[in-house]
């Protein structure tokens, strides 16, 4: 079905049923409980788990299979979201022409950049997007001001009149879809849960598995085959006739197609940018979502995104007041002593949570959390199997 | 030409610091082939190593004075530096006061020795790793250290003075024979071009003048073959692997008076330290000492008025462009070796 082979459309079905019943899954926790600040299931933050999943999926389609390690792909997701708010700001609050706008422009800004940068690869190649997302960072904080903001970046306001809408004297316009604002939340409460279900949600929702759906297309597809050809070996495959630098420009167009759009949704979210998205840091974090999850694998690059923008949300939020209430069992001294220990990893030091296991993924699992969970199901496939024989069987002598 | 020997003198000092963060970091891959992206945190421990032994020498205990009082005529609580006691009162605020030039006496060691304790508990196991790898396992590296330094120093930058003795500026036009207050250079920035300077030349003699250099400098050129010839090669690669982080140690030291340390120094550095490295070309040290001064040096002339008047932010981007057109038009780089990273 959809061109998909059986496993592949079980793991789209998966995913569909994932995102679609995120705002249940995400809050599993009783509100009053103590235990509810791990809830992620608020619309901000499972809007951010899509929108840098679409980022982070877009990242892998050119590292994973072409090999190219860009350290400057925040520029695409930087420059689609002021192609996006321009849109907005003067043509139409709709977000469907804005995500549009945002997706061509990071796509031809991509053109542009990866003409330059694919002249080499390796080490350079990441020096030179580096250098290229600097100096786009540099250009849109100071010069590019009248396009960029500046500083303060850019927000719809009160004397926006986007040609397309009837807004009344001093509204500030809103994002919406034909109406619908993205804001819109409907709220359902269980018992002592309460579940959002957000506009804004479900459109960057289907916006992903769309983009998830084409990300599998390209993997199986022939043109997939050929950018691995091109990790594998660049120069066995152009002794066989074919040229790679196309195929690489091409790969690294959607890439950044995918990095506007995800600029683009975040704009239909948050209708404001500022330059720091674009800032080296914010392409270090696209590099380290995808190997967390999985470089190379389809589902990976969207659970490392779900994993560091969970840290980010709510690890940071444990300050040690939290600390003190959960070793409350403890005896004293012993409760100060745990919580002196774990202290630097939480709250403002998630960072240094994160590093730590990023570190140790790069280092032992080279496959990322994809490849952990995969070991973990061979092991116990093993451990049942080896039961059902009755303990190992010895090697003949 | 008052306002280009400025721009040259305001160069200097940037550029002497992109030179040695670009010298460990050619050291490090011209020996043991590894893209080290934690080397700018190297250069942040060296700031705050110095940092640290400033607040060593500062340890005091607290004493009543019972001469002098507070508004409310209670004794006044004095710290006194236990320096006091060990050296008398003179020589221990002087001691204070120097404490930036001597904790290169205190960094050399914990650099080598942080140099050291990586390269065998972490690098060592990445070598036979794609580049890929390397980088990203520095890379973790890298935000791993700075977390830890943020944790114990806070976030906000510690002003770290140099010696009264350099605190202000030398009047260079006069010198020169220009009117004077026209090119005004502060000592300290003098100071740390000399030191460099003497740093860049130390190296450079260590590996052409030494027993030493010369089996690294063999190592270099043909790994393989010095193993083969019964030499213990891979041992002189870690010990230059501390020898350069100690050198980034060494101008983060001196380089907390310019500007005070923070956490995330080292990171702003090291993203032009690789430029600067690709643009002197992979693997040539040489190189990386021309690129640096250079690029400092086009640096400060970008950011004169004259320029921003005609090309408005060329300041901000002056550096990231040089590296683009060289790598386009000179694949090496200025003085790259060939066959090194060629691909």
């Amino acid at each position: 079905m959809l061109g998909l082979t059986k496993k592949d459309l079980q793991l789209m079905l998966i995913v569909t049923g994932l995102t679609m019943l995120a705002p249940f899954i995400l809050n599993p926790f009783p509100e009053s409980s103590g235990m509810a600040q791990f809830n992620a299931g608020y619309p901000d933050l499972m809007q951010r788990f899509v929108i840098f999943g679409i980022f982070a999926i877009g990242f892998n389609l050119l590292f994973g299979l072409t090999g190219y390690l860009s350290f400057g792909h925040a520029a695409f997701l930087g420059v689609g979201s002021y192609g996006a708010i321009w849109m907005m700001k003067l043509v139409s609050l709709n977000v469907i022409p804005a995500i549009f706008m945002g997706v061509i422009v990071a796509g031809i800004f991509s053109v542009a950049v990866g003409y330059i940068c694919l002249r080499r690869s390796g080490i350079y190649f990441s020096i030179l997007t580096l250098a290229i997302a600097q100096m786009s960072y540099a250009l849109a904080y100071s010069v590019l001001t009248p396009i960029t903001g500046g500083e303060t970046g850019l927000q719809i306001k009160s004397t926006d009149r986007p040609l397309l809408s009837n807004l009344a004297e001093g509204e500030t316009g809103r994002a919406n879809l034909f109406g619908m604002d993205m804001r819109q939340s409907f709220e359902l409460s269980v018992g002592d849960w309460l579940f959002t279900f957000n506009v804004g949600y479900y459109i960057a929702a289907v916006v992903m598995l769309i983009a998830f759906y084409v990300s599998i297309r390209i993997f199986r597809s022939p043109f997939g085959l050929m950018l691995r050809a091109i990790k594998s070996n660049q120069t066995r495959m152009s002794y066989t006739g074919l040229n790679p630098r196309p195929h690489t420009l091409a790969a690294f167009v959607i890439s950044g197609m995918y990095a506007g759009l995800a600029g683009g949704l975040l704009v239909a979210m948050d209708t404001q940018v500022g330059p720091e998205r674009m800032f080296w840091t914010a392409s270090g974090e696209v590099v380290l979502m995808t190997i967390l999850g999985g470089v190379g694998t389809l589902i990976g690059p969207v659970l490392g995104a779900g994993v560091i923008k969970y840290m980010e949300n709510i690890l940071s939020k444990i300050n040690k007041d939290v600390l003190h209430e959960w070793f409350a069992f403890m005896p004293d001294g012993l409760e100060d002593f745990i919580v002196f220990l774990v202290y630097p990893f939480i709250g403002k030091g998630w960072h240094l949570t994160l590093g730590i296991l990023f570190m140790l993924v790069v280092i032992f699992l080279p496959g990322g959390l994809v490849e952990g969970g995969q070991r973990i199901s061979k092991w116990i496939k093993n451990r049942r199997k080896a039961k059902d024989t009755g303990g190992s069987t010895e090697p003949a002598e | 030409m008052e306002a280009i020997i400025l721009q040259i003198l305001n160069g200097l000092d940037k550029g002497s610091a992109y030179a040695l963060i670009a010298l460990g970091l050619t050291l490090i891959f011209g020996t043991l082939g590894v893209v080290n992206f934690a080397h700018g945190a190297l250069f942040m421990i060296g700031a705050f190593c110095a940092v640290t032994f400033s607040r060593i020498l500062t340890l005091s205990r607290t004493v009543i004075d019972e001469t002098q009082t507070d508004f409310l005529g209670n004794p006044l609580k004095v710290d006194v530096p236990y320096l006091h006691d060990l050296f008398g009162q003179a020589t221990g605020d002087a001691i204070i006061d120097w404490a930036v030039p001597l904790s290169i006496l205190f960094t050399v060691p914990v650099m080598m020795f942080v140099g050291y304790a990586m390269e065998r508990g972490l690098i060592k196991h990445f070598y036979n790793r794609p580049h890929a790898d390397q980088i990203l396992v520095t890379f973790g590296l890298a935000i791993v250290l700075q977390e830890v330094i943020k944790y114990f120093y806070g976030a906000n930058p510690i002003p770290t003075p140099a010696p009264q003795a350099f605190a202000g500026s030398l009047d260079f036009g006069a010198l020169l024979g220009f009117d004077p207050n026209l090119i005004i250079y502060p000592y300290w920035r003098i100071i740390y071009f000399v030191f460099s300077a003497i740093i860049i030349g130390a190296v450079f003699a260590f590996l052409q003048y030494t027993t030493f250099g010369m089996v690294v400098r063999a190592g270099m050129a043909d790994r393989e073959t010095v193993g083969l010839l019964g030499i213990n090669i891979d041992k002189r690669f870690t010990i230059m692997f501390g020898l350069a982080a100690a050198v980034a140690g060494l101008a983060g030291v001196m380089y907390t008076p310019i500007n005070s340390p923070n956490y995330h120094m080292g990171m702003d550095f090291l993203v032009l330290s690789f430029v600067v490295v690709v643009v002197g070309g992979m693997g040539s040290l040489p190189g990386a000492v021309l690129a640096g001064f250079l690029l400092g040096i086009l640096e400060s002339f970008a950011s004169m008025r004259e320029v921003l008047e005609i090309l408005p932010g060329l300041n901000q981007i002056i550096i990231y462009l040089v590296a683009i057109i060289i790598l386009l038009t000179r694949p090496r780089g200025l003085m790259g070796r060939k066959g090194v990273m060629e691909d």
